[in-house]
């Protein structure tokens, strides 16, 4: 389990496509460089649009974590 | 007296309140129910007209309706903006500082536009997700002659999803019309690595807009606009040049219900099949409103209000409320001056555009002018 301070907690689970990723750009929309968000999505889909985001984005992928049938994504936001 | 009280005269809340005042008209006209519909406006607005509106294919007559006319006239109409719904005290409080109170509650209030979330928008882009935007994006596609113009979505949920889809297909149709398509550069752009937050309609369009040498940009999150260089900045690091942006701006709830604390996340959330508001007795919501994982669409509203009137007149018999709502979705979706196509889709079934054709464009056109059928609750 991750052991980085979270500032934003996002359970996107059942949140249909884009839903997981469009909660974590709108919350990396929100925070400040170097606060760190985390998604929670049990969408298939988010296990490569997410990654694919973040690193288009320029910003950190701290952790991806399987977590109860979902995956949990550490977001840092880089810029 | 059980009152019955609907926020909203859009599709959403006319549908239901004609339904139940078809279904109730024993207990209204024994005094035992009252039917009340509050909304902000004496007209009842066809919204994806607005769309017609921005390419000059419709006027400002055809797209409205008094509500009056609309309404089965057992419903009670109440022309007061809605600013506290107080759950306390089964209340509706007006801009006329008069209380409405309710047994059961409906809210339909619908979205709105916000473009104002995205820095330089206002000032820089147009829209056709109101009257005004459609009337003044008209103006300036009129004078339209070369250029890049750039149809953005901006916002994800926004009302009718695959409205940008259509303008840029429209908007391609336009200028070949006017014999200047070689001199326009269109760009759509999308906030996620693919066309439509759909898959499968996604996997559709993506080609269709290619056959129309549309310029197409994925993983495009806009962060502000510039209105001096006029370029569209992304979070992505990116830059866009435009000559005429068109956004999709960002959409919210009616500030009244986050006020009332009825939403979560800037939405009310909802049942995705009961459509009772969580947390709320007798409280149920409608459309555009919602936080349930549906398109914003005019035929959403309807299909809910559907269901809502079955399980609220059922409520009022002491009966139990069976109906339930599966996601029910259809929407036409306009592919060029006179062909289309639609897609039809539930929470189980994913939506499989069919070939555009003529037929299915008319078919639209003819739904354009029965829309009021629906909104009578007759079709």
């Amino acid at each position: 389990m991750t052991e980085f301070a979270i500032d934003r907690q996002i359970d996107a689970r059942g949140s249909a496509c884009p839903g997981p990723l469009m909660e974590l750009i709108r919350a990396l929309k929100a925070s400040e460089v170097g606060q760190v968000v985390a998604v929670l999505s049990s969408d298939q889909g988010s296990k490569v649009d997410i990654p694919e985001w973040v690193a288009k984005a320029g910003h950190k992928l701290l952790a991806v974590e399987e977590d109860g049938g979902a995956t949990r994504f550490v977001v840092q936001k880089a810029r | 007296m059980t009152d019955i009280v609907i926020v909203g005269g859009g599709v959403g809340g006319t549908v239901t309140a004609n339904l139940l005042a078809e279904d109730l008209a024993p207990e209204l006209a024994a005094g035992q129910v009252r039917i009340r519909l509050i909304t902000d406006r004496p007209e009842h607005v066809y919204k994806p007209a607005f769309l017609y509106r921005a390419l000059g294919r419709t006027s400002q007559q055809a797209c409205r309706r008094p509500l009056g006319e609309l309404l089965h006239p057992a419903v009670e109409l109440s022309v007061d903006p809605v600013v506290k719904v107080d759950t306390a005290q089964r209340r509706v409080g007006g801009q006329s500082r008069r209380w409405y109170p309710y047994t059961y509650l409906v809210l339909a209030a619908g979205a709105q536009v916000v473009p104002e979330r995205t820095p330089g928008l206002k000032e820089a882009g147009e829209q056709f997700y109101t009257e005004e935007g459609a009337d003044r994006l008209y103006r300036r596609l009129a004078a339209f002659t070369a250029g890049t113009v750039v149809v953005s979505v901006i916002g994800i949920p926004h009302m009718c999803p695959v409205a940008p889809l259509e303008m840029a297909f429209l908007l391609d149709a336009f200028f070949r019309a006017r014999g200047c398509r070689d001199q326009v550069q269109l760009v759509y752009t999308y906030p996620i690595n693919r066309v439509h937050s759909n898959p499968a309609i996604a996997e559709w369009a993506a080609p269709e807009l290619a056959a129309r040498n549309i310029r197409v940009e994925t993983f495009f999150n806009v962060d502000r606009i510039d209105p001096e260089r006029k370029v569209i900045e992304t979070m992505e690091g990116t830059e866009l040049p435009f000559d005429l942006l068109i956004g999709i701006p960002e959409h919210a709830a009616p500030g009244f219900l986050e006020a009332s604390g009825l939403t979560v996340d800037g939405w009310v959330p909802t049942d995705r099949h009961t459509l009772a508001v969580k947390g709320h007795d007798g409280i149920y919501a409608v459309g555009d409103v919602t936080d349930l994982p549906v398109s914003k669409a005019g035929s959403v509203a309807h299909y809910q209000a559907v269901v809502v009137a079955a399980n609220l007149a059922a409520q009022v018999r002491g009966l139990p409320a069976t109906a339930r709502y599966n996601g029910k979705t259809f929407c036409f979706i306009e592919t060029g001056t006179d062909t289309g196509t639609y897609v039809e889709f539930d929470y189980d079934h994913p939506p499989k555009p069919v070939r555009a054709s003529r037929w299915i464009h008319w078919a639209k056109l003819a739904y354009n002018q029965t829309y009021w059928l629906t909104a009578k609750g007759v079709v």
